[in-house]
């Protein structure tokens, strides 16, 4: 990305003075670097989804390679959505535009096209919706602000409905809670009708089907993989671990973003996990086939989100475990605490979930039967269950970034503070406007945290940096707690650009340096290989 | 500039007019005294119901409640029962301080851009929210004090809201406080439109029309009450006739005035169903706010769930088992 401006350059040039035209009249920017790229066809045939006509193609061609009664396609679709969802006749229908939404999305802020502000982007489906589905919109036409659908319309739908995190931000400021993702998902099915998907998602969507995990890490790998951790979690805290694979009769199956297990930093925070559940002498389980907790089909269609979503309840009924342990995901639990029981239950395998460490019955999940760990660990902490040397995590200086799916579609927002403030000295929240419920995006969900937008996606994740910027400057912050594995991906470049000096890292590779094990040798290092104190080794020097 | 609302300003002043021509010049009355009337009112109860039914009509495949704090969850945490609710109890005063309160809007912020100083500020604006209560809230008292026309005897709730409204006594008659902030409301609702850049932007004649009516009604409602008065005796005759359908023009002339107000709430109520002011209905029914965050602890039913192809275990064991076998993980089939 040697093209990206430098940060402050890049800050000034943000204009959010508005246009002269309309934005009914404005071709949505389908240069290089402003569109994700299209999704290739294996992965379409893989799935049995509608494909292009054509293999290869780019959305910035003048001509798009679809069927030539699409246009009958989309209505078709459109109908059948408005008639299986309420959510969309009634976002269609009420809003006033009263503008409340307007510049709460991080694209908006960051970027200045109106058509970023979700109002707009609701509208851009919306005003086909009223000249093809409403009476007045029949007679109006455009007084009403109704629009015939054209292709330039389907290019601005792409544009801008990939330029949507779904992260809801602006669904807690409106009157009528329009949730503007609600909206976004529609248009994505919508185009997926026509092959017109990107290939982020869909590669990780026909991944997930056939193996189980994003990056189509096939059962032995997987294993391999968590292997090589439990060699240097020996090396670290001198305990051996042997974590057990798709054994049956198992008390709990574990199920974590896959991304935990092939990227870092979230590696460091599977072996978080790995080292709680020895330290508890957990009788749990990992699935090599239902080994991902993040849902790509989110971003697809609702259809495909039950297909891979299912791995997980088919997986716990053939190993006969009593319920589900989830870890540090955000769209993970999204879809398990808004879609998983309605979708793919009822979940007819095991018990309501009850902590075998503390007896802590979890009634919240008794119809799942799956428990977050941020609910687990923070449980067995009240209950005084593990031994913890905070002073381990001391070299951090520790906020925490509200993945924007647990908070605002669960409601999970005490738990990892709770648990942050049990393992770590220094904690600092950031402004009040920026956390919990309205909580900024890293800018890169929903199947957008790829390389060929970047430079979009450090303008969407602006909001969030200059929130960690306020704290870095203030407080001295140097690491960027949270509790996705998308966040663990995309935050650290986001980091490095607009904050340099600030690390990422999930609550569990926090837990995982201060908890004090039995048999443990003294540690010198922290998950990361690196020093545990810095500091105090510096004054010792001195 | 966008001339959205000038369309929206002369189609209201036009529509004034051919009321007041009609019924003054041309004798219309009895079209825009009773027929007009009557036929705004059909449209609306038919167009109203028929929304309502439709968007019922829409099953709730899913339980996507916003949640705006702390779920329930272990019993030392302390959930956020109105904007996290977990019963319907706790929906109900959710959706009831969202709906009498305004309670959305009120948490509004303005996002700021500190150029120079490479920071972003959130501050918190309360006028939309404020308008808009002065706004709703006037004209539901202005509504409930317009029964006193088609009722006899006047109920007794009408007479002590137009007690408490006109408690202001710095004018004969007796000044209704509720006229006036609708006034205001609605024009300062109107002026944010044309004022502000973002919202002129977005906004659309279909945004203007019912902010310039709405504007037009209270206008002429003032008027009548205070400049250019109207025989209110003949005005209550000529609505309670409406109101026990036995519709008759009173003897001797309404002031034409009267008729353009009149002209003006049948379109506005006609118009209701039709558009975004059907928010009226669609606030109750809004899926990220009406519904308990607690599906992980209770099961939501989809109607249309049906079953879809999945990649199964065996399938999976398949393609993979020699691998499987190698690596020492257990299988099902040797
Ligand atoms: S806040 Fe809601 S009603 Fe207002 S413009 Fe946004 S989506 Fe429409
Ligand atoms: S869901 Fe998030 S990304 Fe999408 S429009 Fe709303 S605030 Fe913007």
């Amino acid at each position: 990305m040697a093209e990206t401006p430098k940060p402050e350059e890049l800050f000034q040039n943000i204009d959010h003075s508005l246009p002269d035209e309309p934005w009914e009249e404005i071709p949505p920017d389908l240069s290089e670097g402003r569109f994700c790229y299209p999704t290739k066809k294996k992965n379409l045939e893989y799935l049995d989804l509608p494909t292009t006509t054509q293999d290869e193609w780019s959305p910035a061609d003048e001509e798009w390679p679809i069927p030539d009664n699409w246009k009958e396609i989309i209505h078709e679709g459109f109908k059948e959505r408005l008639e299986k969802y309420r959510s969309l006749k009634i976002f269609m229908d009420v809003c006033v535009r009263c503008g409340a939404c307007a510049d709460k999305c991080h694209f908006f802020i960051g970027t200045g096209d109106p058509k970023n502000m979700p109002v707009l982007r609701a509208e851009l489906l919306r005003s086909v919706y009223r000249n093809d589905f409403t009476t007045a919109g029949k007679i109006l036409k455009k007084i009403n602000g109704g629009r015939p659908l054209t292709k330039q319309v389907l290019k601005e739908w792409f544009s801008y409905f990939y330029q949507c995190t779904e992260c809801r931000r602006c669904s807690v400021y409106c009157p009528y809670g329009i949730d503007t993702a609600e909206v976004t998902m529609m248009g994505r099915e919508l185009l997926s009708l026509l092959g017109l998907n990107i290939n982020w998602v869909l590669e990780p969507v026909a991944n997930c089907f056939r193996t189980g995990n994003h990056l189509g890490i096939q059962p032995h790998a997987f294993k391999d993989m968590v292997d090589f951790f439990c060699d240097d979690i020996e090396e670290i805290t001198g305990v051996r671990i042997n974590p057990s694979f798709n054994r049956k009769g198992a008390e709990i199956l574990f199920i974590v973003p896959s991304g935990d297990v092939f990227a870092d930093p979230g590696t460091y925070t599977f072996m978080g996990y790995l080292l709680l559940f020895e330290q508890l002498g957990l009788d749990y389980t990992l699935s090599t086939y239902a080994s991902e907790g993040g849902n790509f089909g989110l971003f697809t269609s609702s259809e495909v989100m039950k297909r891979l979503n299912a791995k997980m309840y088919a997986e716990a009924r053939r190993l006969g475990v009593k319920w589900i342990l989830g870890g540090e995901c955000g769209h993970m639990w999204r879809v398990i605490n808004q879609y998983m029981d309605t979708m793919n239950g009822p979940a007819d395998f095991g018990e309501v979930p009850k902590s075998p460490i503390t007896g802590t019955v979890f009634e919240n999940a008794a119809s799942t039967r799956m428990v977050h760990i941020t609910e687990f660990t923070a449980d067995l902490l009240r209950n005084n269950k593990l031994k913890l040397d905070p002073s381990r995590n001391d070299k951090h200086v520790v906020t925490y970034h509200d993945s924007c799916n647990p908070s605002r579609a669960m409601g999970l927002l005490d738990e990892p503070r709770y648990v942050l403030n049990s393992v770590c000295n220094h904690f600092y929240e950031m402004p009040e406007n920026t956390i919990r419920e309205q909580t900024f995006c890293c800018g890169s969900g929903s199947g957008l945290n790829t390389e060929e937008i970047m430079e979009l996606r450090l303008l969407g994740g602006l909001p969030r940096a200059n929130a960690v910027k306020h704290v870095h400057d203030t407080f001295g912050v140097n690491m960027l707690s949270c509790i996705c594995a998308i966040d663990r991906a995309a935050l650290p470049p986001l980091m490095d650009y607009w904050v340099p000096g600030v690390g990422v890292t999930g609550i569990h590779e926090l837990v995982g340096n201060a908890l004090v094990m039995e048999g443990e040798i003294e540690r010198t290092m922290d998950l990361r290989f690196e020093p545990l104190n810095e500091e105090t080794e510096e004054d010792a020097d001195e | 500039m966008n001339a959205a609302y000038l369309y929206s300003l002369i189609t209201v002043v036009l529509l004034g007019l051919i009321a007041y021509a009609g019924a003054e010049a041309a004798g219309l009355e009895v079209l825009f005294g009773v027929i007009i009337p009557y036929l705004a009112l059909i449209v609306f109860l038919i167009g109203f119901a028929n929304k309502i039914l439709d968007w019922t009509k829409s099953p709730v495949p899913f339980r996507i409640p916003t949640t705006l704090g702390q779920q329930k969850s272990l019993p030392w945490i302390k959930q956020n029962k109105f904007d996290s609710p977990y019963t319907t109890g706790q929906v109900v005063i959710r959706m009831a301080l969202e709906i009498l309160l305004f309670r959305s809007l009120f948490k509004n912020l303005r996002t700021g851009f500190g150029k120079d100083g490479q920071k972003i500020t959130y501050k918190w604006v309360v006028w939309l929210w404020l308008f808009a209560l002065m706004f709703h809230y006037s004209f539901l008292v202005v509504v409930i004090r317009h029964l006193r026309f088609f009722a006899e005897p006047v109920p007794f709730f009408v007479t002590m809201i137009e007690r408490v409204d006109g408690m202001l006594q710095i004018m004969l008659p007796n000044l209704f406080i509720s006229g006036v902030v609708l006034l205001a409301g609605a024009s300062l609702l109107l002026l944010r439109r044309v004022l502000l850049p973002k919202l002129v932007y977005i906004s659309r004649p279909a945004d203007y029309f019912p902010l310039f009516l709405i504007i037009g009604i209270a206008v002429t409602g003032l008027m009548m009450r205070y400049i250019s008065k109207v025989d209110v005796i003949r005005v209550k005759e000529l609505t309670m006739g409406l109101a026990t359908f036995q519709p008759s023009i009173p003897e001797g002339s309404i002031s034409g005035l009267f008729y353009v107000h009149l002209f003006f709430v049948s379109l506005l109520v006609a118009y209701i169903p039709f558009s975004k002011l059907m928010h009226m209905g669609g606030v109750f029914l809004s899926p990220t706010r009406n519904l308990a965050n607690n599906s992980r602890a209770k099961r939501h039913v989809n109607p249309w769930n049906y079953p879809v192809k999945t990649h199964t275990y065996e399938e999976y064991e398949d393609d993979f088992r020699d691998k499987m076998k190698e690596a020492g993980l257990p299988v099902e089939k040797e």
